[in-house]
C-alpha cells in the first residue's frame, strides 16, 4: 500500500471523525451536562441529513446547514417538551421521537428512502473551488470538518460559561440547586436539548453532503457510536475546562474512526462497525462498575475458602 | 414580613397513610426576626419550610411575603426571595461544578447570556475569605472535593449572597461533626446578624434554640404549641422547655436526635 493511499484513508477517517464529533458534542451537552440520555439522536441525525439533502438538491448547500440545524432543534424541542411538560419518561420520549422521525424523514425525501446528490453543489465542492489554486486543495474536506468543529467548540465553551450555560450544567448535576437559584429546570432542559439536537442535525447535514447522498439508515447506530466516542474522549481528556473536555470529545471521535479504519484494513467486515461500537460502550460503562465490585468478589471467594478449610479441619478432628 | 395564614397540608389523603402534617397553622414575623424551631420527629417542621418555599401547594390557607401573596408561586420563583439550607450538605451545591460556577448560579444576576465580571469574581473571593476556610484559593475546584462542613458554609454564603428576604435553615448543622457544626453555626449567626435577614431555623439542640435568635416556636402535630418571645427565652432553661412541651403537647418530647445533644 502506497503512502498516498494511506494518507487518503487517514484523511477520510479524520474527516468522518470530525463530522461525527458534532454528534458527540451534542451528547456532551445532553448526556454529560444535562444527564439526559437522548435516544432520539439516530432519528435526529437522519433528519439533519435528509433535510440538508433536499435543500442541497434545490441548489442551496449553505442554506442546508441552517435548515438542518433548525430541523434538529425542532426535534430536540419535541423530545424535551414530551419529557418536561407531558409526563413522558425521558428515555421513552427519545424513543418515541426517534420512531416518529422515521416517517418524517421518508416524507422529507418525498417518499423515497434515498436521495442522491451527485453533481450538485455542496459545502465540500464549494470549499474545493475556493482552494482550487492552493496547495491545501487535497485537504479541503478535512478543512470543512475542522472549521465547523472549531466553530461549535468555541460556541460551546462560550455558551456554557454564560448564566444559562451554567444553569444547564447544574440541571444535570443537582436540579434542586437550580430551583434554589430561582431558575426553572424545565426551561434549562428544553434549551439544552434544543441546542444539542441542532448539533446532531448539523452533523447529519455534513455527512450527507460529504457522501453526496442521504438515506433513511444514515443515522442508524449514531447514538452508540457517538457514546463510544464520548466515553473514549472522556478517558483521555475528561477533566479540566469545558473547552478542553470538548476538544477531548473530538479526539475521542477521531480515535474511534482511526481504530475502525485500522480494523477494516485487517479485513474486519464493514458491517461490524455497530457491534464494535456497542462493545466499546459496554466496556467503558461497565469497567468502573466492575472495578468497584471486584474487591467484594475476592472477599467472598476467600471467605468461602476459609469456611471449607475450617470444616475440613473439624472433620479431621472428629475422625 | 412573612405571614402564614391558617395553612394545612395532609399527605396521602384518603389512604391509610394519610398524615396531617400541617394543621391550620398561622404566625407572622417582623423583619429581622430570627426564630428557632424545635419539635418531635414528624411534628411538621420541615413540612412548614416546604410550604413556605413552595415544594408543594397547601390544601388551605395562604402565605404572604412582604405583603405579596406567594401561595401559588412555584418553588423556583419563590427562591428569588427565599434562601434555604438543608441538613444534607450535598443538597445545596452542584458537586461537579467549580466553587465559582456554583456561586455564579446563586448570584442570579444578569441576563441569560451574561458572563461573570472580574468584580463579581473578586466579590466571591471576598465573601469566602470571611469563612476562613481557604476556599477563596480554590475557586476553580469542583465543589465535590470539599468536606461537608465546607460545603454547608459555602451553601450558606450562596444562600445569603443575593440578600434574600427570608432564610430557612433546616437543621443545617446536624450532619456535621461537633466542631464544624459550631463553626457553621457561628458563621450563620454572624451573617444573619450583620445583614438582619429574617430567619427561621429548625434545630434539635435545645440550648441553641434558646440562646440563638429572638423567638422560639415549639411544634407538635402540625401546630405551633408554644411561641416564646425574647424575654421569655431569657428566663427559660432547657428543663423548663421540656416541661412546657409536656404540658402543651400532652406527651414527652421525642426527637431521637435531641436525646444525644
Amino acid at each position: 500500500m502506497s503512502v498516498a493511499v494511506i494518507l487518503n484513508l487517514l484523511q477520510t477517517a479524520l474527516t468522518l471523525g470530525l463530522i461525527c464529533s458534532l454528534t458527540v458534542l451534542a451528547l456532551f451537552l445532553s448526556y454529560s451536562m444535562l444527564n439526559v440520555c437522548d435516544l432520539s439522536t439516530d432519528g435526529c441525525f437522519t433528519l439533519g441529513a435528509t433535510t440538508a439533502a433536499m435543500v442541497v438538491l434545490s441548489g442551496h448547500p449553505y442554506l442546508a446547514i441552517v435548515a438542518a440545524m433548525g430541523a434538529g432543534a425542532m426535534s430536540g424541542f419535541v423530545t424535551a417538551f414530551l419529557q418536561t411538560k407531558m409526563g413522558v419518561d425521558s428515555l421513552l420520549s427519545g424513543i418515541i421521537v426517534n420512531t416518529g422521525l422515521y416517517s418524517v424523514n421518508i416524507a422529507i425525501m418525498k417518499g423515497a428512502s434515498i436521495v442522491n446528490l451527485n453533481g450538485t453543489d455542496t459545502v465540500f465542492s464549494g470549499m474545493r473551488s475556493i482552494l482550487k489554486e492552493s496547495s491545501l486543495l487535497r485537504y479541503s474536506d478535512l478543512l470543512v470538518g475542522l472549521i465547523f468543529v472549531a466553530l461549535i467548540i468555541v460556541f460551546l465553551a462560550t455558551f456554557l460559561s454564560t448564566k444559562l450555560g451554567r444553569a444547564i450544567r447544574a440541571t444535570g448535576n443537582n436540579p434542586e440547586m437550580v430551583k434554589a437559584s430561582s431558575i426553572n429546570p424545565v426551561f434549562t432542559t428544553i434549551v439544552g436539548l434544543v441546542v444539542a439536537n441542532s448539533f446532531t442535525g448539523l452533523s447529519g447535514c455534513l455527512l450527507s453532503q460529504m457522501q453526496k447522498s442521504a438515506n433513511i439508515d444514515i443515522g442508524t447506530g449514531m447514538l452508540t457510536i457517538a457514546l463510544a466516542s464520548l466515553l473514549i474522549g472522556s478517558t483521555f481528556m475528561g477533566k479540566g475546562s469545558i473547552a478542553k473536555r470538548a476538544v477531548g470529545m473530538v479526539v475521542g471521535s477521531v480515535i474511534f474512526r482511526l481504530v475502525y479504519m485500522v480494523a477494516l484494513r485487517f479485513h474486519m467486515p464493514a458491517f461490524m462497525l455497530k457491534l464494535v461500537s456497542s462493545v466499546i460502550v459496554v466496556i467503558a460503562i461497565s469497567t468502573p462498575y466492575l472495578k468497584q465490585r471486584y474487591p467484594m468478589l475476592m472477599r467472598r471467594l476467600s471467605h468461602k475458602k476459609e469456611i471449607t478449610r475450617r470444616m475440613e479441619k473439624e472433620g479431621e478432628k472428629n475422625a | 414580613m412573612l405571614k402564614v395564614e391558617s395553612i394545612s397540608k395532609t399527605f396521602h389523603p384518603g389512604t391509610p397513610d394519610a398524615k396531617k402534617a400541617l394543621d391550620n397553622l398561622s404566625f407572622s414575623l417582623e423583619a429581622g426576626d430570627f426564630v428557632t424551631i424545635i419539635g418531635s420527629n414528624g411534628a411538621g417542621k420541615s413540612t412548614l419550610f416546604g410550604a413556605i418555599s413552595g415544594d408543594f401547594l397547601t390544601d388551605q390557607g395562604a402565605v404572604y411575603l412582604d405583603g405579596k401573596d406567594i401561595t401559588f408561586d412555584l418553588a423556583h420563583k419563590r427562591a428569588k426571595y427565599i434562601g434555604r439550607l438543608f441538613q444534607d450538605p450535598m443538597k445545596g451545591t452542584a458537586p461537579g461544578m467549580s466553587i465559582e460556577d456554583n456561586m455564579a448560579l446563586a448570584l442570579g444576576k444578569g441576563g441569560w447570556l451574561s458572563h461573570l465580571t472580574k468584580g463579581e469574581k473578586q466579590d466571591f473571593r471576598d465573601a469566602l475569605s470571611v469563612l476562613d476556610m481557604g476556599l477563596e484559593q480554590r475557586m476553580k475546584q469542583p465543589v465535590g472535593l470539599l468536606s461537608g462542613g465546607q460545603r454547608q458554609a459555602l451553601t450558606l454564603m450562596m444562600a445569603t449572597m443575593s440578600n434574600p428576604k427570608l432564610l430557612l435553615l433546616d437543621e443545617h448543622t446536624a450532619a456535621l461533626d461537633p466542631a464544624t457544626a459550631s463553626k457553621v453555626l457561628q458563621i450563620t449567626k454572624d451573617v444573619v446578624g450583620k445583614r438582619a435577614i429574617t430567619t427561621l431555623m429548625i434545630t434539635h439542640n435545645m440550648k441553641d434554640a434558646l440562646s440563638i435568635g429572638n423567638r422560639t416556636f415549639m411544634m407538635e402535630s402540625g401546630k405551633i404549641v408554644l411561641d416564646l418571645d425574647k424575654e421569655q427565652k431569657k428566663t427559660m432553661t432547657v428543663a423548663d422547655l421540656l416541661e412546657q412541651f409536656k404540658r402543651q403537647a400532652g406527651k414527652e418530647l421525642d426527637n431521637d436526635r435531641m436525646l444525644f445533644s
